[in-house]
């Protein structure tokens, strides 16, 4: 076939098979030739919380699917264009997601009686005609992927096993991508096993192949190059990200960092990603439980380290003692809280922005920090740095709110020039800094810096500045054990204010309205950024005036937010719980503002906002 | 950080605060001892941090003319092992009870024996509650009438010595708040052990559980009723040293009356044998206060420390692959140009 490929703007794929199918790997290659071939692109990996849930069964799949595009994209795209079923049960769970028109392949092989039936098929819908409405190509994917590997002397049964590389060749060739760098890639990947390298080279071979000679594809598609500023980019996911971002302040600043952390999803590829990074000087530490992982941060930093501990919900609830009392020593540490559904073990593997609350609210006592939300995969690198100037010049927990979607989402990343990000001066306490009733020099360690209220952050090792600090209230300036209700008073209000004022460091927020003429604002914090800008934008297109504004502050909140939100006439609030910054935001500043509210385990869809702000306008 | 060490004097670790121990607390005397031993431990002021989390003992830090750290309950060992790791020029000593160290804390406690971290942890076991007033505590005897525990209490206790050999700490010992050389003789040789030393500490709470080691630490029954350890030697105690420490075929240990025909048998002490059910058995000797208890050293052995370990994977791969470079690190992955 040498038709030329028919150009397209942008298509959505979703790969789904099995969780023991390679769909993951499957989906992050094809992401990462689309991103060096030059597309935007945003990914939403999908799977279960159980590492081989029963197979053939609805919840045994694994999905990822990957908007590319010639152009500026936000989101992975609300329904795929193509979905890529590698068995009835990945057909299944994911067809009523698809629109009229869209294209499904699947792995014919595989829809027999018994997979049918474990997926709760009662007739095969390739053909009891319920599939009309779609464009859908039967391919024999395992019969031809173990006849191409089987040449090479691999058993029938392991062939098989190369089936997902089948789909990935065929896809490459429909989309036109490049194949040198996945074959390069194959080779790399799979050097220590000759036989599996072998079979997966042919079985991705076979795949191209087929695209490419069997006339069962009518058109071939590309999707044309988007327009990056220029520079060098790398294909990010948000966990990834915010662990380099760790690496990178604490290099540049000159401070050890330290991670404690427990291992949990969506978390612990962060503990994953720092624990490669030794010749940073990183140290790393799985604690025995959530509570450890926090309180050897809280040593680490006494200690003069850059610390940080990861999570995601239920160890974010084990943290909050170790919180309040990094609040009380007044120590720099970040909390990384990559949100999932909840309460409890909830929803292990899937988004939510549940915690907001418990970050803002979540401790016995007045115990106000700072929380950053992240809004795509690549800021994630820029709040984990912003996370840590915050820390450290207030003497300051901070807490940075991910989420599921982002942390295994990915996004092309602008490289950025290490030296381009300035260092922090962790401004050590060297000296005494006060005069004690005898004339004689003192260290007082709740002095504060008259300007952020910061105290001094003395580390041991330093002749003259022993001190004892702890959770007991401390008499102001001097920092001695006190129980007078005037100075608890006092120091309440200092903690306060120290929080608030770190709205100094922080930019007021710009509003997208790019007609000037909207009365309706959309306001978003953290992952739900990109999903609702692609519903804003659809908005738009319909030459609907929306305004959208976009929060990665949380507390403290901009200083221009109230005056923008009382500047429309309608604000809504889209977010994956019950409408917790709606909450924070009505009590702040007495708007009305609406809940959008979304707890489906799923980021928006373009479409469900565009309604919802046809709906509010 | 490496300054010669000063010389120093008592007075030099007594912090300007105000003790507010009950008067006639055992806590008072292990202060003192510990105050009185820190000129001859070879060590700078600065360089020491107390870190304790919440109890009568864990006020303990505020007293110290160090740095120091007074934490959440149970959490110090937790805390301990962050700043000890990231800083191996400190001496970081725990300061912990039997409720905070046994009962909310006890997680950390055995995770810190196991993986031999380099810390000094002083356990005072008073077998009581004392800052929340006097309820049961996971060392008090079975029956333990308290204001929680009117008919008695239900549980089996633990013993702390037990317990940290059972975690296979590398250095685990027993003193007691009536013996001020025994103190710190005890508190020396744990402090220049290289990883975690456990030493218990029987503290006598004179308010809420007065008395509880009276029968075994009184100057009138200590000879009688303490069994000091010595390495390397027959274990035997009594006024005439007329009792001995003996082994029954399954492992465990009895006292027995030393005559011309077991003395031969009696077992010999080792506290660096590499299996730690020896010590176990000695630490199981005693099941009430009114028995002959060991005293000293159970247990002291030598595995690699947990923050050298740490460290050196981070040297080992320095030197193996050279310092990281930010910018290759973003480029790791793969990455791709575009032009202008």
């Amino acid at each position: 076939m040498t038709q030329p490929p028919s150009p397209l703007s942008s298509v959505v794929l979703r790969f789904a098979g099995d969780s023991g199918d390679g769909m993951q790997l499957t989906g992050e290659r094809f992401t990462t030739e689309s991103a060096v071939f030059g597309n935007d692109l945003a990914t939403l990996p999908d799977f279960p919380a159980e590492i081989r849930a029963p197979a053939g069964t609805l919840g045994g799949v694994s999905a990822f699917q990957v908007q590319i595009s010639d152009h500026d994209i936000t989101s992975a795209g609300d329904t795929p264009d193509v979905l890529i079923a590698m068995n009835p049960a990945g057909l299944r769970a994911n067809v009523a997601q698809l629109e009229r028109g869209a294209t499904i392949i699947v792995n014919v092989d595989a829809f027999d009686e018994r997979a049918l039936a474990k997926a709760g098929y009662l007739e095969n819908p390739l053909a009891d005609g319920s599939l009309s409405a779609f464009s859908v190509f039967e391919v024999p994917m395992t019969s031809l992927t173990t006849a191409a590997s089987e040449e090479v002397g691999v058993k029938p049964r392991d062939a098989e096993r190369s089936k997902n590389f089948f789909a990935l060749g065929l896809v490459c060739w429909l989309y036109s991508r490049p194949i040198e760098n996945i074959t390069a890639w194959i080779d790399k990947r799979f050097a220590k096993n000759d036989l599996v390298r072998q079979a997966n080279y042919r079985a991705f071979r076979a795949g191209y192949d087929f695209g490419e000679t069997s006339e069962a594809f009518a058109v071939r598609y590309e999707i044309a190059p988007a327009p990056f500023a220029p520079g060098e980019y790398a294909n990010i996911t948000g966990n990834t990200a915010l662990a380099w971002g760790l690496v990178a302040i604490a290099q540049r600043s000159n401070l050890p960092l330290f991670l404690g952390s427990y291992p949990i999803t969506p978390a612990s590829d962060i503990l994953h990603e720092l624990s490669k990074h030794k010749r940073f000087g990183v140290r790393t530490f799985q604690a025995e439980d959530e509570i450890a992982a926090a309180a050897s941060a809280i040593g680490a930093a006494y200690a003069g380290s850059l610390a940080v501990t990861t999570t995601s919900g239920p160890g974010l609830d084990l943290k909050s003692e170790a919180i309040g009392l990094a609040v009380a020593l007044e120590l720099p540490m970040i909390i990384v809280d990559v949100q999932r559904g909840g309460p409890s073990t909830g929803l292990p593997t899937k988004v939510e922005q549940t915690d907001l609350l418990h970050a803002l609210y979540g401790r016995h006592g007045e115990s106000p920090v700072p929380v950053l939300a992240p809004a795509t995969p690549g800021d994630c690198f820029d709040t984990a740095i912003e996370a840590a100037r915050i820390a450290v010049k207030y003497r300051t927990p901070v807490i940075v709110l991910s989420d599921a979607y982002l942390a295994n989402g990915t996004e092309p990343w602008p490289i950025p020039d290490p030296l381009s990000i300035d260092p922090i001066d962790p401004d050590f306490a060297s000296g005494p800094n006060a005069t004690d009733a005898e004339g004689n020099p003192a260290f007082w360690p709740y002095l504060r810096n008259p300007e952020t209220l910061a105290r001094p952050w003395a580390v041991p090792g330093v002749a003259g500045l022993e001190h004892r600090i702890g959770g007991l209230e401390k008499a102001d300036k001097t920092g001695a054990v006190a129980y007078d209700g005037k100075n608890h008073e006092v120091m309440t209000h200092l903690r306060a204010d120290k929080v608030a004022g770190v709205v100094a460091d922080i930019p007021d927020v710009v509003v997208d309205d790019p007609s000037g003429a909207a009365r309706l604002l959309v306001v978003t914090w953290g992952g739900t950024y990109g999903p609702v800008a692609a519903g804003v934008r659809r908005a738009r297109a319909r030459s609907v005036n929306v305004a959208h504004v976009h929060l990665r502050h949380l507390n403290p909140l901009p200083a221009n937010l109230g005056e923008i939100l009382s500047s429309y006439s309608t604000v809504i609030s889209p977010e994956l719980n019950l409408g917790q910054l709606a909450s924070v935001l009505r009590s702040r500043y007495l708007v009305d503002v609406k809940t959008v509210s979304k707890v489906q385990g799923a980021p928006f869809r373009a479409a469900e906002i565009d309604a919802a702000i046809e709906e509010y306008r | 950080m490496s300054t010669p060490v000063q010389l120093t004097t008592r007075k030099d670790w007594v912090s300007d605060q105000e003790v507010r121990w009950c008067p006639g607390c055992g806590d008072y005397s292990i202060l003192a001892a510990v105050q009185m031993l820190m000129p001859e431990l070879n060590v700078n002021r600065e360089d020491t941090v107390f870190v304790s989390g919440i109890g009568c003992a864990a006020r303990f830090p505020y007293y110290m003319n160090t740095y120091g750290v007074h934490t959440i309950h149970g959490r110090a060992p937790a805390i301990a092992t962050g700043l000890a790791v990231s800083r191996p020029d400190l001496h970081v000593v725990v300061i912990s009870g039997d409720g905070d160290a046994l009962s909310i804390g006890g997680n950390h406690l055995i995770h810190a024996l196991r993986r031999n971290v380099n810390i000094t942890i002083l356990l005072f076991n008073n077998r009581i509650y004392g800052l929340t007033k006097g309820q049961y505590s996971p060392t008090s005897e079975r029956g333990k009438v308290t204001k929680s525990t009117p008919a008695g209490s239900l549980e089996a206790p633990f013993d702390p010595v037990s317990v940290a050999l059972g975690a296979e700490a590398t250095f685990v010992a027993r003193t007691h708040d009536m013996d001020r050389a025994h103190m710190q003789e005890t508190i020396r040789r744990a402090w220049a052990h290289e990883g975690a030393a456990l030493v218990e500490i029987y503290q006598n709470c004179n308010v809420f559980n007065d008395g509880a080691f009276t029968d075994i630490t009184s100057r009138t029954s200590r000879d009688d009723m303490l069994i000091d350890l010595h390495h390397g030697e027959p274990i035997r105690f009594g006024a005439q040293k007329q009792f001995g420490v003996f082994r029954h075929l399954d492992g465990s240990v009895y006292t027995d009356t030393i005559t011309l025909d077991n003395e031969a048998s009696m077992v010999v002490h080792d506290e660096s044998a590499p299996d730690p059910s020896g010590a176990f058995a000695l630490s199981r000797l005693t099941r009430s206060d009114h028995e002959p208890t060991p005293v000293g050293v159970f247990r002291n052995v030598q595995r690699p420390e947990y923050g050298d370990l740490l460290n050196g994977q981070i040297v080992d791969s320095q030197e193996r692959d050279g310092l990281g470079d930010l910018a290759a690190l973003f480029r790791g992955n793969g990455s791709w140009t575009v032009s202008a």
